[in-house]
């Protein structure tokens, strides 16, 4: 439900920015957070804070796939199926999940009488965990190297209710409070878990164990031989997307 | 001679409590932005010219001459905006960096905005990384706090307010114009150049936007000096990167090293690939890279060496399989990424990345014969170039690569009658003996 706390925290996310439309991603996740999906009421409230149309906020709504028409679970379970995930063990995963938990892709547990619970299970695409593959991600927090038997374990904890914690992050928190940090409104917890996971560290790990290091201040060499002028420059970037801009601005000349 | 790695972005990862701000200025953190207060603007954008450094995020654009562009004698106000979308599969570079040392991302974001005169920056952070956010969350409260954002930062008269923004899912937001129109509160479609952010950016104003990794080398380059800098790396790909390794690998992580090292020297760091196996195609800078295979294991990986070698630099993310990998199953499982990802507003990328997916699914199951290829080939030529941005262009990769390199392998999925790979040989608990 959208009440009068949740009304005056949208207005504030909208503040934030120079022009208040700016403020619709985040609102969506407030809204997510204080109704459990994009509802209807949430729609029409950012609809008047923003003075836009309620079909612009529903365009948007619809266009990006963390906000949800239906209602999620306490725990929004996402498994990494783009290509590295899958190829190294996420279709297994996934597949076994479903079975697991008899629901389909997208689609949320029931909650049986001994359950704490319950789950919305969804494959998701690269979260830029690859060097953790395969990688699982419980309500947008890394799960990392994952294994089938890590995963159903993982699915059963959270059902019964057993405190799990983020490989690199904190105790696992409920999807609703995690859209409330979306939303721009922190939890104070992110002075929990490590720094870094293992992964992310074994190449400094190399470079102390032999003594490599980046040059001292006092190093040069030779100057850079980078464009000088936009068109250089546009043929050295190496996206096509760049070309097109040069051949762009040649026909502008 | 310039170390084999060179760590300066992760040179503070896992160290107690990195993310801090009293752990970040215990390292010198701030200095920088010190040292960058005293220079005049235009200095800065000098210092960072005479680096080299060129756009971390994939197109190596040169920064300095990026922020060149912003025409100072337009009377809206400028805008810095971080990119911080990270999203082409394979990369994983600055979800660590933001995790680990958040402060230099937010030194570099005061940096970048003082040298082209901004006084509201915004960094766009994808949804799906929760603590990632609040780290940056409360690595920009704990600069404020600390006089290093706000009004007159340091007594410099120099105000700045930085806006944690979360992206809500949208691998197209990651191309720069789609990010700006997600950032002004609509749907992520990319806009059509002319005009370029540079110009009119975000509220139709001049905006500059940069990926993490380049806003984050800022502050060393103002720290040491662009000599420094560009002493490392090759002749037009200075500086040092971070190299992220994944997949048949035995010790997959991130490795920053100058730009040029090669995927040989990598895997050697990374203790090999996985026993028993080698090395069969990679990605040099995610998915959207055309791939390489084992003759490319001595291509210097910097911008000039892998644009020889027939693929791009981009964001050296280093995705590696080894020979019980399905080479068609990978490419249709990016293909149906891609048109899962595409946000409907050019019709060749809309309905070609679909039918894309249909003609390499059959392929995969054994339909269909060898005209299929050239099919593709004749679809992927109808895509590439003829969409507003380059998510179109990168959906193209990794078909037309794999088909130049492995077309005995489709082949032999029609020979076959279907996939002749087991795919459980190429997880990583296959010897587990796990099946669903």
């Amino acid at each position: 439900m959208i009440d009068e706390t949740t009304y005056a925290e949208l207005r504030e996310i909208a503040a934030r920015y120079p022009e208040k439309r700016s403020g619709l991603l985040p609102m969506l996740h407030l809204v997510q957070s204080a109704s459990g999906r994009v509802t209807p009421e949430g729609i029409e409230a950012c609809a008047e804070i923003l003075d836009i149309t309620a079909a612009e906020v529903s365009g948007v709504a619809t266009f990006y796939t963390m906000y949800k028409r239906k209602p999620v679970g306490d725990y929004h379970v996402g498994v990494c199926t783009n290509t590295l995930c899958a190829v190294m063990g996420g279709d297994l995963i996934f597949d076994r999940l479903k079975q697991h938990l008899d629901v389909g892709n997208d689609e949320t547990t029931q909650r049986r009488p001994e359950d704490q619970a319950s789950i919305t299970l969804e494959h998701v695409e690269c979260n830029a965990a690859c060097d953790y593959a395969p990688v699982m991600m419980v309500n947008w927090e890394f799960m990392d190297n994952m294994t089938v038997q890590s995963a159903t374990q993982l699915v059963d904890d959270l059902r019964a209710g057993t405190e799990v914690h983020s490989t690199r992050g904190p105790k696992l928190c409920t999807w609703r409070e995690a859209e409330r940090v979306l939303a721009g409104f922190p939890d104070g917890l992110a002075d929990e878990g490590p720094s870094a996971g293992p992964a992310s560290l074994v190449g400094r790990e190399i470079a102390r164990q032999r003594g490599w290091t980046a040059p001292s201040s006092d190093a040069s060499g030779s100057a850079p031989a980078v464009a000088q002028t936009k068109v250089e420059a546009v043929q050295q970037a190496d996206t096509s997307r760049a070309e097109t801009e040069t051949e762009q601005e040649k026909a502008d000349d | 001679m310039t170390d084999v790695l060179t760590p300066v972005l992760t040179n503070n990862w896992g160290d107690e409590r990195s993310w801090t701000l009293e752990a970040y200025e215990a390292q010198g953190g701030y200095g920088a932005l010190t040292k960058a207060l005293a220079m005049a603007p235009g200095d800065v954008i000098t210092a960072v010219k005479d680096s080299g450094l060129r756009g971390r995020g994939g197109a190596g654009f040169p920064t300095g001459m990026k922020w060149s562009f912003i025409p100072q004698d337009n009377p809206k106000p400028k805008y810095l905006v971080v990119n911080a979308d990270e999203s082409e599969p394979g990369t994983c570079k600055d979800m660590p960096l933001m995790m680990a040392t958040p402060h230099t991302l937010v030194e570099g974001v005061i940096i970048s905005s003082y040298a082209i005169r901004a006084h509201t920056a915004f960094i766009y952070i994808r949804g799906e990384v929760l603590h990632v956010i609040r780290r940056v969350q409360a690595a920009v409260t704990e600069a404020y706090a600390a006089g290093h954002l706000g009004k007159d930062i340091h007594g410099t008269g120099y105000d700045l307010d930085v806006v944690v923004h979360a992206g809500a899912g949208a691998y197209i937001c990651g191309e720069e114009t789609a990010l700006l129109e997600g950032l002004e509160g609509r749907r992520g479609q990319p806009r059509l150049r002319p005009p370029f952010p540079a110009v009119a950016g975000l509220y139709a104003s001049p905006t500059v936007i940069n990926n993490v990794e380049s806003i984050a080398s800022v502050p060393s380059i103002i720290e040491h000096g662009a000599e420094w800098f560009a002493s490392m790396g090759t002749e037009k790909s200075k500086g040092y990167g971070i190299f992220s390794l994944s997949g048949h690998v035995k010790t997959p992580g991130q490795y920053e090293a100058p730009l040029g090292i090669t995927l040989r020297e990598l895997i050697d760091l990374a203790g090999g690939m996985r026993d028993g196996h080698e090395l069969k195609f990679w990605t040099p800078g995610g998915s959207s890279t055309p791939l390489l295979t084992k003759e490319h294991l001595d291509v210097p990986l910097d911008f000039e060496g892998v644009g020889a070698a027939g693929s791009m630099l981009g964001t050296r993310a280093l995705q590696l399989f080894d020979e019980t990998t399905c080479v068609l199953r990978a490419v249709l499982r990016w293909t149906e990424f891609y048109k899962h990802e595409s946000c409907g507003k050019c019709t060749p990328c809309r309905e070609g990345t679909w039918w894309l997916v249909q003609t390499l699914a059959a392929l995969e199951k054994g339909q269909g014969s060898e005209s299929d290829l050239e099919l593709l080939l004749d679809q992927c030529d109808n895509i590439l170039g003829r969409s507003f941005c380059a998510l179109a262009d990168g959906a193209t990769s990794p078909i037309s690569s794999s088909i130049q390199y492995f077309r005995d392998e489709y082949l032999a999925h029609l020979t076959h009658g279907g996939c002749p790979f087991d795919p459980a040989a190429s997880t990583l608990f296959a010897a587990e003996g796990a099946s669903a």
